[in-house]
């Protein structure tokens, strides 16, 4: 299969009051016509200004990155025509009509005005906004509003989307709505799916392949069961009744598992091979130190597990306003 | 001609949004038409202290009024654009293949259109309700210079605002360089009567020599050193204000 983004030590430095940010630091990728390809990390990662370089937003600092067959530096306007981009913001004026801001968006493409109502209105029935048309983008629903964002960067017809946090922010019927129309996008119009999510069930749902970056570097890839399998064995998540407690629930953890646990607040999370033969021991030596936990869970390793375990932070904990900060950096 | 198809589609939807807030353009108004009819008549009395230009005060002042209406409607539309940006509009143009260009341009046009909409109000309003007296062709060339300095200074309203992307920093700046470029103009009291280093400050701002050369045509003046000079004046500030305006949305990231 023809790559569709191919990236090769790809880097994005911002000169800033502090000194260089080195944002994105030589970021290889592959990604193939037909992926849906999710791209993770914590805030501040370098998920958006990859993004934004993919999208010939911002001028890479050094590698190249060739994107539905363009180069991003030597010919922005060949991607330009080729890719479609929905920011994570939303991309629609409050006061414009929905159906105006769609077909003029599509006649900037060079679309004919006739041709750009009829893919408009195509558009607007294949992503459930009967009637929606003529109102202002500013009395949709979030889910609406996203899904009209989606149709604007689907509406000349691009090999390739990007879409910058395309759930946040919605209610979960709305996600799960999102989330089928995202599978349609590939599975009924081909179209490869390049995606940025806050969210690991999201992309455990959604995705064929995972790409997880931080501090600028991709630190892990591959499909969400490769990355589950690569978290070793099961893991044991303890919360306990006092967060004084953690240090000292820690260091027996790790006597009685043999293997570093995580600390968070109150939570204490630990890999082990076996999850239920060492829970007796771990509480027993938890009694005899004095140490209450209030819960305890074993289960198989999650995306947040795979998370943890590269980043060292938990993903979700994470409040998405928070992706300003990474923003407002490119501009 | 691709440039001028892509301005087009931004100016008609430029101009169909702010057609569906028509009210705008009428506020745009309430200020100069107050200043007409609140601070104009006491213009009237004031012919015979020497340096003001003889004759009726309406002749000189509406002019005055119009460069001004021009200088303020066009200065401030930076801050539409900033809640474009921030809705995410001007991001999603800039990944289509349009010209930089015609995503500048096509607002600008709009911006002029409501601009000389609005100019030709004023005239009418001053015309009936006040004494302006001025012959068609200098009305004409007055009203070009108004849409010209628009052009100037909604291009570089919008290159500060792309810069900036922000309604708290953007405020601040435009007040602070609107009331000095006002006062130093002439536009409410002409700079002939100010003492000579007020004169010599003034010198040196050039929307003054817009206000003269609009006062300069609107008296029928139309070859006049005077006029030239407006025209010649406006004309550069066009200039620039086109240059740093392709430039600031030609540049990455803007």
């Amino acid at each position: 299969m023809p790559a569709m983004i191919e990236t090769s030590g790809l880097r994005r430095t911002f000169r800033t009051r502090g000194g260089e940010v080195e944002a994105v630091r030589g970021v290889d990728m592959q990604v193939a016509a037909g992926e849906i390809v999710g791209f993770l990390g914590p805030n501040g990662a370098g998920k958006t200004t990859t993004l934004r370089m993919l999208t010939t937003l911002l001028r890479p600092t050094a590698g190249t990155a060739t994107v539905a067959g363009s180069d991003v530096a030597a010919d922005p306007a060949g991607v330009r025509r080729k890719v479609g981009y929905v920011a994570q913001g939303g991309v629609t004026y409050p006061e414009a009509r929905a159906g105006e801001e769609l077909v003029d968006h599509a006649r900037l493409y060079g679309i004919s005005r006739s041709e750009a109502r009829r893919r408009a209105r195509t558009l607007f029935e294949q992503l459930d906004l009967p009637g929606l048309f003529d109102r202002p983008c500013k009395s949709l629903s979030g889910g609406q509003r996203r899904r009209l964002d989606i149709a604007m960067g689907l509406v000349h017809g691009p090999g390739l989307i990007f879409l910058d946090e395309p759930t946040s922010g919605l209610d979960p019927q709305s996600r799960a709505n999102l989330w089928q129309h995202i599978r349609g996008l590939r599975d009924d119009l081909g179209t490869t799916v390049f995606l940025t999510t806050h969210y690991l069930e999201e992309a455990d749902a959604l995705c064929d392949r995972i790409m997880i970056i931080d501090h600028g570097e991709i630190v892990a890839r591959g499909t969400p069961d490769e990355l589950k399998r690569g978290v070793s064995g099961d893991v044991i998540t303890l919360a306990l009744a006092d967060a004084s407690d953690s240090g000292a629930a820690a260091a027996t953890a790790a006597r009685v598992a043999g293997t570093e646990p995580t600390v968070d607040g109150v939570t204490v999370h630990l890999q082990v091979a076996d999850g239920a033969a060492t829970l007796p021991s771990l509480l027993r030596h938890l009694g005899v130190e004095g140490i209450r936990a209030t819960s305890v869970e074993v289960r198989r390793p999650s995306l947040d597990d795979v998370f943890l375990d590269l980043t060292g932070r938990s993903l979700r904990d994470e409040p998405a306003a928070q992706t300003g900060a990474e923003y407002a950096h490119s501009a | 001609m691709r440039i001028a198809r892509e301005t087009w589609i931004v100016f008609v939807r430029a101009m169909r949004l702010s057609l569906r807030n028509p009210v705008w353009i009428f506020i745009g108004l309430t200020q100069p038409i107050l200043y007409l009819g609140l601070f104009g008549p006491l213009l009237e009395p004031m012919s015979q202290i020497p340096g003001i230009p003889p004759g009726e005060s309406w002749q000189w002042f509406v002019p005055g009024i119009l460069i001004q209406l021009g200088i303020f409607g066009a200065a401030f539309v930076g801050f539409g654009l900033v809640a474009e940006y921030r809705a995410g509009v001007v991001e999603r143009m800039r990944v289509t293949p349009a010209s930089r260009i015609a995503l500048l341009g096509g607002r600008v046009l709009r911006d002029v259109v409501v601009l000389l909409v609005q100019s030709a109000i004023l005239i009418v309003v001053a015309m009936l309700f006040f004494d302006l007296d001025a012959p068609l062709s200098g009305l004409v060339i007055g009203l070009g210079l108004v849409g010209l300095l628009g052009v100037s200074l909604a291009a570089l309203s919008y290159a500060v605002a792309l810069t900036l992307k922000s309604e708290d920093a953007l405020a601040p700046l435009l007040n602070g360089l609107a009331l000095p470029v006002l006062l130093l103009s002439g536009i409410l009291l002409p700079m002939s009567v100010a003492p000579s280093w007020l004169q010599t400050v003034s010198d040196f701002n050039p929307f003054r020599y817009v206000v003269d050369g609009a006062r300069a045509v609107f008296r029928g003046d139309l070859d006049s050193s005077t006029a030239l000079w407006g025209l010649v004046v406006t004309l550069a500030l066009v200039l620039v204000g086109i240059t740093v305006g392709t430039r600031t949305f030609r540049r990455e990231s803007a």
